[in-house]
Order: structure tokens, then C-alpha cells, then sequence
């Protein structure tokens, strides 16, 4: 079995906000990232599949149509978006690092039909960061 | 559902690889320069990383605000800028090679964050860089990061 990772990158903004709570119980929480206007990151994007090489090709995924899929499925959807008011997943869920790796995951599980998605990793800064490996 | 959050910190100490119970030849063999008796410093970076569920009132496994304070007291404030040798009774009779300094702040954290963190967070891993061409990872006695115990 070979790991094989593929990086994208993409830059979006977001807020945290819970409608359920009071402003002040909301800044207290979440701080600066409780401005309704929104700021912004660079996100980076690791995508781990796991399978074994093919021996025709030597390789594990065609890295090809594996861009091709996180261009399609992930940066088309959330790259140069304010994720809260243009990704639905967020209407009602905080687009928090570990939410939108849920959601990636999801995006990508069944687009992936070459080895088996194993892990995504995104980094929100580089001193931050999330995994998830679907369950 | 687990979700794995890292966050990265750094800190700077002094310290001096050598073991009483060997001879200062084998110490030199041993350890190299990096048994200078006067001892020699490392930027440190250190990845802390929680294991949990995502509490569904904040989109978060943690408040990062409390994890930086833990780590803040239990490892950055002991350890930075510190000789780790003379000024932590841990490394009295220890030597501080990156491996043991790794298991400490597993040990130091782990307790801390059990207390602190939400119900079901637990400590899964602690990455130690002493250089960026050397690093070192801790997922408790006999564990792999999901918490298994290691066939």
C-alpha cells in the first residue's frame, strides 16, 4: 500500500457566529473571529489516498484526474468565497477548520474511485491545522 | 465522528546530552558535540495535537484559547529560554534528548488537558522538531494516534 498526497490551496473567508446565543456570549467564545463581516485565510489542502500500484502504470492514482476532482469538488466551490453565505453546508454550521474538513471529506469520498480516500488534512495557518480520516 | 486538531507552538532551551553512568569517553563517542559540557541550545517547535468530536454549539473540538494556555503553562513557560539540564528536576537524572523531552510534555499535558479539555477530547499526539531535519512523536505508552494500543 503506498500513502499518496495531493496539495491544493485555496483562499476564502468566514465568520464563527451561534444564532442560539447572545452578542456577548458569541464574542466571548469565539473572539475576533465572531465579526460579522467576515475575515479571510489561505487554506491549504492535503488529500491522502492510500491504494496499491498498479502495475501496468506504477502509480497509485492518476494525479491528473485527481486535481481535476479537488479543482471540480472543493477549490470551485469554496476558492474566493465567503464560505458562511456562499457554501450551504455553512447556512447553519460554523465554517470552523474542523467543519470544512468534514465537508471536503464528503465532497471527495465518492469522487474517488481509484485506492480509497485515507485522510484530509487543512491547514487554515500554518500553525493550525486539522485531520480527518472519515469516521 | 474524530477529528484531529494540531496546533504548533515554539520555544528556545539549553541543554547538554550526557549520562553519569558512562564514562566521559563513551559520553563523547556517545553524544558527540552534543555532550559540550557547556551545553548548546535548539529552537524547538512542538505540535499539540487533540482528538474528539465536534461540539456542535461552536463547530469545534477545543477552544484554542485553552489549549494555548495549557501548553503555555505546562511546557512554554518551564521550558523556554531555560537550561533543561539544571533548571528541570525532571532532566536531572535524565538526559534531555529530544525523545525524553517529547514523552515529558505528553505526560505534563496529557493530565492538564484530561481536566480541562471537554468530555471525550483527548491528547493523541505531541511532535517535537529539535531541528527542522529531526523530530520526534509521542501518542502515549504503547499507542498509535487513534488511541489504539499498538499490535
Amino acid at each position: 500500500m503506498i500513502y499518496l498526497t495531493r496539495r491544493a490551496e485555496f483562499s476564502a473567508s468566514h465568520f464563527y457566529h451561534n444564532p442560539d446565543w447572545s452578542p456577548e456570549q458569541n464574542r466571548r467564545v469565539f473572539g475576533k473571529c465572531n465579526n460579522p463581516y467576515g475575515h479571510g485565510h489561505n487554506y491549504t489542502l492535503e488529500v491522502t489516498v492510500v491504494g496499491d500500484v498498479d502495475p501496468l502504470t506504477g502509480m497509485v492514482v492518476d494525479l491528473k484526474q485527481l486535481k481535476e476532482i479537488l479543482e471540480r469538488e472543493v477549490l470551485d466551490l469554496f476558492d474566493h468565497r465567503f464560505l458562511n453565505k456562499e457554501v450551504p453546508a455553512f447556512a447553519t454550521r460554523n465554517p470552523t477548520t474542523e467543519n470544512i474538513a468534514v465537508e471536503i471529506w464528503k465532497l471527495l469520498e465518492p469522487k474517488i474511485n481509484f485506492g480509497k480516500l485515507y485522510r484530509v488534512r487543512l491547514y487554515e495557518t500554518s500553525d493550525l491545522f486539522v485531520d480527518y480520516y472519515g469516521e | 465522528m474524530t477529528l484531529y486538531l494540531t496546533h504548533r507552538y515554539h520555544f528556545s532551551a539549553g541543554h547538554r546530552l550526557h549520562n553519569e553512568a558512562l564514562s566521559a569517553e563513551e559520553n563523547r563517542r556517545l553524544y558527540g558535540k552534543c555532550n559540550n559540557p557547556n551545553g548548546h541550545g535548539h529552537n524547538y517547535q512542538l505540535e499539540v495535537t487533540l482528538a474528539g468530536p465536534i461540539d456542535p454549539a461552536t463547530g469545534m473540538v477545543c477552544d484554542l484559547a485553552l489549549l494555548d494556555r495549557v501548553v503555555d503553562e505546562a511546557v512554554l513557560t518551564p521550558f523556554d529560554h531555560r537550561n533543561l539540564n539544571l533548571d528541570e528536576e525532571a532532566f536531572r537524572r535524565r538526559v534531555p534528548t529530544t525523545e525524553h523531552l517529547c514523552i515529558e510534555i505528553f505526560n505534563r499535558l496529557a493530565g492538564k488537558l484530561e481536566v480541562e479539555t471537554p468530555a471525550g477530547v483527548r491528547l493523541a499526539r505531541v511532535r517535537l522538531e529539535e531541528t527542522s531535519l529531526n523530530f520526534f512523536e509521542y501518542h502515549g505508552e504503547e499507542k498509535n494516534i487513534q488511541g489504539r494500543v499498538r499490535d
